[in-house]
């Protein structure tokens, strides 16, 4: 079983979250050529090793995660709230 | 190579099984091939074979990193049936099923397949129809397909759970001849056949590194050394990011997730068919009996990206809770064996056979759920794409570009999520 970290709830086993998808992926703006938005939708780097998806504490505090993780190990280096400003207002 | 026919056996059983042969050599690697194919799984072998068989090539490498059958050959639930029905897609799976009829005698080799029919079952009105309208447009290319009235299918598989509340079964819609086959057979199969047309098997043969010269490719590093090839083609699905990344050729539309399979202790014959429970309106689940007795059953994948070998707990729940759900049956018997194995999951959930941006090199990937039951014309439709440059009709939207065009061969109407194609 993984464990991730919440930074919220704390350690809880990962059958409680969801996993959502790739977090590297950056969209290019609503005017940007087809050909970025294509690369930015269909295209992805499917690393060997340490990378980076969101997971959802789905059966928890519903709270959307960036996960940094192995994809050899499964081991979890980073665990931190997707929203950029969630983790001030958890750490107040 | 000693063919296999009823006279050998006879003689080699008055002599003490002395007379056979080795199944396939064990060559020193040449310096350069007219072929090589990296990855010596169905895939790569059954391409290797139809390039000597059809194409009458026979300068050609097959690059194994590991041995013979220790991939996702020997990894898979065994599963063949051709119910596609996307343009494309459906062609190319009823000829798989068509070389599936005859592979035994094609490669002199038994690869135990069996007819026993791939029974969906239906939960829904909903699924129903649905089910109905892809198996109408499967006849269209002479595929096979039937639907069960719920008093047939209660003759036929008596001691399904068709007191389900939850998930009322209300019949199921049929593919008669689809079934099993024997993975490693099939493997070895196209390995012996393929070595005795002339094809070199290398196994611990890992590409490392790649050399590009003028847009082609111009040598692979081994872990046997260097070896040159005049084309070259990729057929290693659960890695094919790694090997593309490695020839600097960027990102893919494909990400790596992990599938989990499941084995049970060996019982007398209790399923003769692949049921199928799930699609048709509740979970995601396959079963069907090994001619061991086994029970071999599988479903979702693990959700998140991975490329290890290894699968996790709550699959395995939510894979024994269907299991319970459709044949309580079951419930008694203890699991042997469960493995992951490593798979393209591509971004519409179809597969990828085209020509790539180097000159010299072809591309065969992204068979999510589907790669048993396809090798036999992936191998096909390769060979002929490496022999005559240029794609076959059957494969000509299976492309890179296809996305970028609209042209989206997504079974499931899913959309580009690769976790979801299952």
């Amino acid at each position: 079983m993984i464990l991730i970290k919440c930074p919220y709830c704390g350690e809880r086993d990962h059958s409680e979250f969801s996993y959502g998808g790739d977090a590297s992926i950056v969209y290019p703006s609503l005017d940007a050529p087809q050909e970025e938005w294509v690369k930015a939708i269909f295209f992805r780097e499917n690393i060997k090793g340490i990378q980076k998806e969101t997971w959802q504490h789905i059966n928890g505090c519903r709270m959307w995660l960036e996960v940094e993780s192995s994809t050899i190990t499964h081991e979890i280096t980073s665990v931190k709230p997707c929203h950029k400003n969630l983790q001030k207002v958890i750490d107040n | 190579m000693t063919k296999f026919n009823a006279w050998n056996v006879f003689k080699n059983g008055l002599n003490g099984q002395t007379g056979w042969s080795r199944q396939w050599r064990d060559p020193e690697p040449k310096s350069s091939y007219d072929a090589v194919i990296v990855g010596g799984g169905l895939h790569g072998l059954a391409t290797a074979y139809y390039l000597a068989k059809n194409h009458n090539m026979h300068n050609i490498a097959v690059l194994e990193k590991g041995w013979i059958g220790g991939g996702n050959a020997g990894r898979n639930t065994t599963i063949v049936r051709s119910n596609y029905m996307m343009p494309g897609n459906r062609e190319f799976y009823e000829h798989t099923l068509q070389l599936w009829e005859n592979l035994s005698h094609d490669l002199n080799y038994n690869v135990m397949f069996s007819q026993r029919a791939h029974v969906v079952l239906i939960h829904s009105p909903g699924a129903l129809d649905a089910y109905a309208r892809r198996y109408n447009t499967m006849k269209l290319t002479g595929s096979d397909g039937e639907l069960w009235s719920l008093e047939k299918l209660k003759k036929k598989i008596p001691h399904l759970n068709y007191d389900n509340g939850r998930f009322p079964i209300l019949g199921a819609i049929v593919q008669p001849r689809a079934g099993n086959a024997r993975h490693d057979s099939a493997v070895w199969g196209y390995a012996r056949a393929a070595d005795s047309l002339g094809v070199d098997i290398l196994q611990n043969c890992e590409v490392t590194g790649i050399t590009r010269k003028n847009g082609s490719i111009e040598s692979l590093q081994t872990t046997r050394g260097n070896i040159k090839g005049k084309k070259i083609g990729f057929a290693v699905a659960g890695h094919t990011s790694v090997l593309w990344q490695m020839a600097e050729l960027g990102n893919l539309p494909i990400e790596s997730h992990k599938l989990q399979a499941f084995v049970t202790e060996a019982v007398k014959p209790l399923l003769d068919c692949v049921l199928i429970f799930g699609p048709g309106g509740a979970a995601h689940f396959y079963i069907s009996q090994s001619d061991k007795g086994s029970m071999v059953f599988g479903g979702e994948l693990d959700w998140y990206k991975s490329y290890a070998q290894r699968g996790n707990l709550p699959t395995v729940k939510e894979n024994g809770e269907c299991a319970m759900a459709i044949m309580p049956c079951l419930g008694k018997l203890r699991l042997l064996r469960h493995w992951a194995g490593v798979m393209d999951m591509s971004m519409d959930g179809s597969f990828f056979m085209c020509k790539t941006p180097l000159d010299n090199l072809y591309l065969n990937a992204g068979w999510n759920y589907g790669g048993f039951k396809a090798s036999p014309a992936s191998g096909w439709y390769f060979a002929d794409l490496i022999a005559n440059e240029r794609p076959h009709k059957v494969i000509e939207n299976h492309n890179l570009e296809r996305f970028e065009k609209g042209i989206n061969l997504d079974e499931r109407g899913i959309g580009p999520d690769p976790k979801m194609h299952g």
